[in-house]
């Protein structure tokens, strides 16, 4: 047993809008342990961006407690909540969410920055982290001189230039095209083979089948979570494309 | 909160991205700054006039002039009949303890000849108090002396007009000019004094002895007759007290009996020139003061395009939330810009404004004070609108749930 870097206990989520009240989670406990690869899947409205949002410290779950490296991180003021996200987690989003006019090595450095890091530190992170993505040589092209791919590439070395605890990645082949997804989802294997905890939501099962466990969402409660038998290589799914 | 320097840099950069917006936005101080300087200059321009044309008329003058004459139920106005005299001047300078000078004055006009020049001005009958009065030197040659006014000599002594206008760039002094076919030895040329309050030019004149123009340029059926006497009292206190004393020797003087009208006017000129002065610094107070109202409507335009900015932005904001930034950081990046705006635009105002203010001392003769004190009050006025008007957008975008904003399209 590794040590857990995400534990959640009987967490719900409840919005109410009006006088209707909607249940988005219902006492889900689920634990993650530190090099893991988890996708997370269910249809939409099962939950599980709810979910995310609280794992990312986007939002505070209603009742139960969430443990992040063991910290109770729901009682945190909305400073300490962004420093949580700062240090602690790293995003990728769907819409690659890199910003216009801006180089890619600027936006790696963006963490650092609210990080309080010294210039000539940031500078040598962002670009070692561009490297890791296979990006070095693009760092300071804008986020429109790049491809859907290298723009996502570009947001995962921004999640993971502060060497966070855990990846959070809110369907991030959604945008990109089978062959470029792929592409995406090796980088993701060899960070995580590197070390990195990975949380990923995604309705592909062809794409869940890169990580290393599948947890499903319906109705705001867990369905399944089970481990992928036989995890997909995705380089050498893309050498046979 | 980030560096200074980076914040700085971020917001260089999110107004570089819309340069015309930007510009546009910054308009509106630009053009508040410029008018605040410019009005304000164009003011205090106002009152230094003023305040030379006091200078220049000497201070703490009183005027007496002559009283109005009453004939056939008819009120003639002042000056129509004459009732002050020479002798009059000198006891008032003699009596009154108040008083340090005072200066009988005969006026008319004349045509001036030399060679084949000729020059329309006012002849100034007057003696020596006179140009201690008005503080009034000769820049070549001498005054009027005693000596003159006792021997009514044809000697004269002309304004920097006169100068111009008969000699050109000939030396004046020691020259014969005909007044009234008269032959006037020229002894000096006075100093320039520029425009009188009311505009006329002051140095469009020429002076004679006073007693040379009673008898022999303007002679009238009243000997001894002068068309007004000008007084200055000791100092600034002591003119009210002088006035006082003025008027009570005419009354004797003139046997002026209870119930009578007095023959005779003490007016005091310094403080109907204090009059112009006062508001022609209301006039520049005001100036400013709409000047400022469209630096408002600017800080209002910013406001508006911040939230503009703010509303385009959400997405960037929720990005920049997630990656870490606090509540502060975003406050301080939008407000930052804001102010940013409004400090370039405020330069860019001053340029302009001092610009605009030296084009209309040229254009128009007018001269301008670049004030010290309008400039640092624009530029801390345009600050602090930045501040104000920054801040509630700037808020707004802290203020923003960070997944409602990734999650805006």
């Amino acid at each position: 047993m590794g040590e857990i870097v995400v534990r959640t206990e009987e967490i719900s989520k409840v919005y109410s809008m009006g006088d209707q009240r909607v249940d988005a989670l219902k006492r889900v406990s689920l634990s993650v342990e530190k090099g893991d690869f988890v996708a997370i899947m269910g249809a939409s409205g099962s939950g599980k961006s709810t979910f995310m949002n609280i794992i990312g410290c986007l939002d505070v779950p209603t009742s139960g407690t969430y443990l992040l490296e063991g910290e109770n991180v729901q009682g945190l003021s909305g400073r300490a909540q962004a420093e949580v996200r700062n240090k602690k987690i790293g995003f990728v989003f769907q819409g690659f969410n890199l910003l216009a006019r801006t180089s890619a090595a600027e936006n790696v450095e963006l963490p650092l920055i609210y990080g309080r890091l010294p210039a000539s530190l940031r500078r040598e992170k962002a670009l070692s982290a561009l490297a890791l993505v296979g990006l070095a040589d693009r760092a300071g092209h804008t986020s429109k001189q790049l491809s859907g791919g290298q723009q996502q590439r570009v947001a995962i070395a921004r999640a993971l230039v502060n060497e966070p605890a855990i990846i959070l990645a809110d369907e991030p082949t959604g945008n990109l095209d089978s062959i470029t997804s792929v592409e995406i989802m090796a980088i993701f294997q060899k960070l995580n083979r590197q070390g990195s905890t990975i949380i990923m939501v995604t309705h592909e099962p062809e794409i869940a089948a890169f990580t290393k466990r599948n947890v499903v969402f319906r109705d705001g409660r867990i369905i399944s979570d089970t481990p992928v038998a036989r995890q997909a290589d995705a380089e050498q799914t893309r050498g046979r494309m | 909160m980030i560096e200074f320097l980076l914040s700085l840099k971020i917001a260089l950069r999110a107004l570089r991205i819309n340069k015309m917006r930007s510009f546009l936005t910054m308009l509106g101080i630009i053009i508040g700054i410029a008018a605040v300087i410019a009005m304000v200059a164009i003011g205090s321009g106002a009152s230094k006039i003023i305040s030379d044309q006091i200078a220049s008329v000497g201070s703490n003058i009183l005027l007496v002039l002559p009283g109005s004459r009453t004939s056939g139920g008819l009120r003639m106005g002042h000056g129509s009949t004459p009732t002050l005299t020479h002798d009059d001047a000198k006891a008032i300078a003699a009596e009154c303890p108040s008083v340090s000078f005072a200066a009988p004055v005969v006026r008319g006009a004349a045509q001036v000849v030399y060679g084949n020049m000729n020059w329309s001005t006012s002849i100034m009958g007057v003696t020596p108090e006179y140009f201690s009065v008005r503080d009034w030197r000769a820049v070549t040659g001498r005054i009027i002396g005693h000596s003159d006014v006792e021997g009514a000599t044809k000697n004269c002594l002309i304004g920097r007009t006169v100068a111009e206008n008969l000699f050109g760039a000939e030396d004046p002094v020691g020259k014969i000019v005909r007044v009234k076919k008269l032959p006037f030895t020229v002894v000096g040329v006075m100093d320039g004094k520029g425009r009188s309050p009311q505009g006329g030019d002051q140095d469009d004149i020429v002076f004679v002895p006073l007693t040379t123009a009673q008898r022999k340029l303007f002679g009238s059926q009243f000997p001894g007759s002068v068309g007004s006497i000008m007084i200055q009292a000791r100092s600034d206190e002591e003119l009210s007290r002088a006035q006082n004393q003025v008027d009570a020797l005419l009354y004797q003087r003139h046997r002026i009996g209870p119930g009578r009208e007095t023959d005779y006017t003490v007016r005091n000129l310094t403080e109907l020139l204090d009059v112009a002065e006062q508001s022609s610094k209301a006039m520049s107070l005001l100036l400013g003061a709409v000047a400022s109202i469209s630096l408002i409507v600017g800080g209002i335009g910013i406001m508006n395009i911040m939230l503009v900015s703010v509303t385009e932005r959400t997405r960037e904001i929720g990005i920049r939330m997630a990656i870490g930034a606090k509540k502060q950081d975003i406050l301080l990046q939008f407000l930052t810009e804001a102010v940013l705006l409004t400090f370039i635009g405020g330069i860019i105002g001053m340029v302009v404004g001092i610009g605009g203010a030296k084009l209309v001392s040229v254009f128009f003769d007018w001269p301008t004070l670049i004030s010290f004190q309008a400039i640092i009050m624009a530029f801390g006025f345009s600050g602090a609108i930045g501040v104000f008007f920054g801040f509630y957008p700037a808020r707004k975008a802290a203020l923003l749930n960070p997944i409602d904003a990734l999650r805006y399209e």
